[in-house]
């Protein structure tokens, strides 16, 4: 028995006696935080730190994935994730392909599966994939010969970002157990709530949830995290501050009256932010909606290390594919 | 033609009948039962009865979906009530949601008309509430009733407003005819996919609330105060909904209610375990939490629960290839109903014998005012034999429906339907009973 589930761990301090690290990924996809060991995420992590210093070289690239074919299947819009990926792709010697569906074969009525089917018969290695519906890629996994890499599914999970926003936090603090991570916005609605409550908690972190009781998921508290609706509560203290985006496209839900009433009850203000510890950082996976979550001058305030995450998502994103292209000599054990 | 069931044990509880006894079936009706009868005089087929099989009245599934005519590539009235009667059903009531509704006598006639090409089980149409069940205008009931519709639903929608309901009630009261509900408060639904509790949660699925379908089982059983009309409240799924129903019984409305067997078996844990996003754990209502799912065992056990009905709901396997949120509500159940029965229910010790028949047979029998649930003599012979130890596992590829959705496959059971008799001949025998092909 391993005595790492029971116990907090560091993410310095991860390996207990019984469990030794983490030297690659168990399973051949990334589909969620849920089906990572504390191991294998200090293991990404770890990885990420000596993919990071890759980017400050004169030349970024390294021959690592040279020859190996990426698809990254787009089925939402995304800016960061999807540059992020084809960047870290490209740093790696990958070739890459970029399908943004909303301009390709589903409005024809082609199906999840068969337009995968179609791309892997073109024999990629790796699927990244973004899709609306939760789940989509598990539905993949399951069809698919390529490795998935899950760059976003509906509601459920946003691994990458949960990874490159721990590994954020890590920089700053050192180690992730022991410290208060409040996390405030749009809770029902965001998959980067979900992959980051899995990841904290299992990393050992105190996670506080904060937004209006009608964004709050049903059951949630069951994860592991400290449930409030008084954002006081939440940033009190804390040495993170993550901001979920308010997704504008869901004021037809009438979950709360309006963007003003949102900002003044819940937006992050630099009153707020003072009630965190002094070296708090604040967090954002973008995009930003500047005077609804989050004052102007909190995001670009001192203490913001919003553009650091999305420089760290290269360096996270390339330590997934390298471990995943890494694995493949061991599918047996997927 | 006669035919003489020998030495089996029947259970016939609207008889009172549960014991030893002898059946004995003269064309398509029900001559005697008793006690050691004599072989009579002429053509008669003497069927022994294997040790250990039970003979009951012909099974009803009051709620199914046969999806002709407009959807045969997910089911046809002739694969639906095979697969009917493989699993042990003599009847079943269809759902009105076809394409086109069957809002009108045309339809309803059509559907008869397949069933009985097919000579399977019989069919009973249940005809639409509204004109396209649209949720505006009553569709014209007294047609529907005179083509041979049992009851009126819209289901696959609630009855939409309180207004529609009342007066549906009302005025399909001349014909004595329940007005089945699926109840859901759209308002509430939204776009939930999957029940709203922690699992759902987890998995970043839209919630589907159990108060969704709580609140609109409450206003159906006010209705059915004020109208003294007749509700049923079809796969009925919450404890709230329990509560509400015991509720209306005690003030003596006319309140039914029927619960399929996934609702008593299966909890939303099921969305995780052992697959996650299965769509083949998709289905409205939706899988609940373990509080609901042992309500509905406590509403089967104390007697509140009138009916089991399976909403068996086929899909085609393409419909349920895709993004959970995107898959079709719905699994198939015929075939799965009676073995969970035994080993949900009846090994478990329950509910009795006598008490599943009830369920499966005598009450949705009564509530659709048709023939069945009964063997006394004179009555229609419609008749299962159940082969309580016979154990079947379930491969969703062999199935007799057209459709292979269901949450089971590869669950091992124990108790089969071992024979299927419909107007006094067999349509169906299993061979997951050893000694069912006497019946042939």
């Amino acid at each position: 028995m391993t005595k790492s589930s029971s116990s907090p761990t560091s993410s310095e301090s991860v390996v207990v006696a019984d469990a030794p690290p983490a030297t690659r990924l168990k399973h051949r996809h990334l589909l969620g935080i849920a089906d990572l060991t504390p191991e294998e995420i200090v293991l990404i992590l770890d990885t990420a730190e000596a993919m990071q210093e890759i980017a400050h070289r004169p030349i970024k690239k390294v021959p690592t994935l040279r020859g190996r074919t990426v698809v990254n299947l787009f089925f939402e819009p995304s800016t960061r994730t999807r540059t992020s990926f084809e960047v870290a792709e490209k740093r790696l010697s990958a070739d890459t392909l970029n399908v943004a569906i909303a301009t390709s074969s589903v409005v024809k009525g082609e199906t999840l599966v068969d337009t995968a089917l179609n791309l892997e018969a073109m024999s990629p290695d790796m699927i990244v994939l973004r899709h609306a519906s939760s789940g989509a890629c598990h539905l993949l996994s399951r069809v698919c010969r390529s490795k998935i890499i899950n760059a976003g599914d509906g509601m459920h999970e946003h691994p990458t970002q949960a990874l490159l926003d721990a590994f954020t936090i890590r920089r700053h603090k050192g180690r992730l157990a022991g410290l208060k991570v409040a996390i405030l916005g749009d809770l029902l609605h965001s998959r980067v709530l979900r992959s980051n409550v899995l990841l904290l908690t299992r990393l050992g972190a105190e996670v506080w949830v904060c937004g209006p009781p009608t964004l709050v998921p049903p059951g949630i508290e069951r994860l592991g995290v400290k449930v409030t609706s008084v954002v006081e509560d939440a940033v009190r203290d804390a040495d993170v501050i993550m901001m979920l985006r308010i997704q504008l496209e869901r004021m037809q839900g009438a979950f709360f009256p309006s963007l003003r009433e949102y900002f003044n009850v819940f937006g992050m203000t630099e009153a707020r932010v003072r009630l965190a510890r002094p070296d708090a950082i604040i967090m954002h996976p973008g995009p930003m909606n500047r005077g609804v979550e989050i004052a102007s001058e909190v995001a670009d305030g001192p203490f913001s290390v919003i553009l650091e995450q999305v420089a760290n998502g290269v360096a996270v994103r390339m330590a997934v594919l390298y471990l995943l292209a890494g694995g493949a000599e061991d599918e047996a054990v997927a | 033609m006669k035919r003489l069931l020998k030495g089996g044990r029947v259970v016939d509880p609207a008889n009172g009948i549960d014991g030893a006894y002898d059946v004995l079936i003269d064309g398509d009706r029900i001559a005697r039962v008793e006690k050691n009868l004599p072989t009579p005089d002429g053509e008669v087929q003497v069927i022994d009865v294997p040790k250990g099989f039970v003979v009951v009245p012909g099974l009803v599934d009051m709620h199914v979906h046969l999806r002709e005519p407009g959807q045969e590539h997910k089911e046809t009235i002739a694969t639906g009530t095979r697969s009917a009667v493989a699993g042990g059903f003599t009847a079943v009531a269809c759902m009105p949601n076809t394409s086109p509704i069957n809002d009108n006598a045309g339809i309803t006639e059509f559907i008869l008309k397949k069933a009985a090409d097919a000579g399977l089980a019989r069919v009973y149409p249940i005809g639409a509430v509204s004109r396209g069940s649209n949720g505006e205008f009553l569709a014209d009931i007294a047609e529907l009733h005179a083509a041979g519709c049992a009851a009126i639903s819209d289901d696959g929608r609630p009855v939409a407003t309180a207004l529609l309901m009342r007066r549906a009630l009302e005025y399909a009261s001349m014909f004595d005819m329940p007005v089945i509900d699926h109840c859901e408060d759209p308002s509430l639904k939204a776009d939930g996919v999957a029940h709203e509790g922690f699992h759902a949660s987890a998995l970043g699925l839209p919630g589907l609330p159990g108060a969704a379908e709580t609140v609109m089982v409450q206003r159906d059983v006010t209705l059915a105060g004020l109208t003294k009309g007749r509700v049923h409240i079809a796969h009925m799924s919450t404890r709230g909904s329990l509560r509400a129903v015991q509720d209306g019984k005690a003030q003596g409305f006319n309140v039914t209610c029927e619960v399929a067997p996934h609702h008593f078996t299966l909890t939303d844990a099921s969305l995780e375990k052992p697959l996650q996003f299965d769509t083949n754990c998709k289905m409205n209502p939706p899988l609940r939490e373990q509080a609901d799912v042992d309500a509905m065992l406590r509403g089967i056990v104390d007697g509140s629960v009138d009916a089991i009905a399976t909403d068996h709901a086929p899909h085609h396997a393409d419909e349920k290839a895709v993004e959970f949120d995107r898959a079709p509500f719905g699994i198939v159940g015929l075939e799965t109903c009676v073995p969970i029965v035994f080993e949900k229910l009846v090994h478990p010790g329950h509910i009795t014998l006598a008490r599943a028949v009830e369920l499966l047979s005598v009450n949705p029998a009564r509530i659709l005012r048709r023939p069945g649930g009964s063997l006394a003599a004179g009555a229609v012979a419609d008749i299962t034999v159940l082969a309580p130890e016979a154990s079947t596992t379930i491969v969703a590829s062999r199935l007799a429906s057209k459709s292979k959705n269901t949450p089971f496959g590869g669950w091992t059971f124990r108790g089969v339907a071992a024979a299927t008799i419909v107007g006094g001949r067999t349509v169906f025998t299993n061979p997951d009973a050893p000694g069912a092909a006497v019946f042939a």
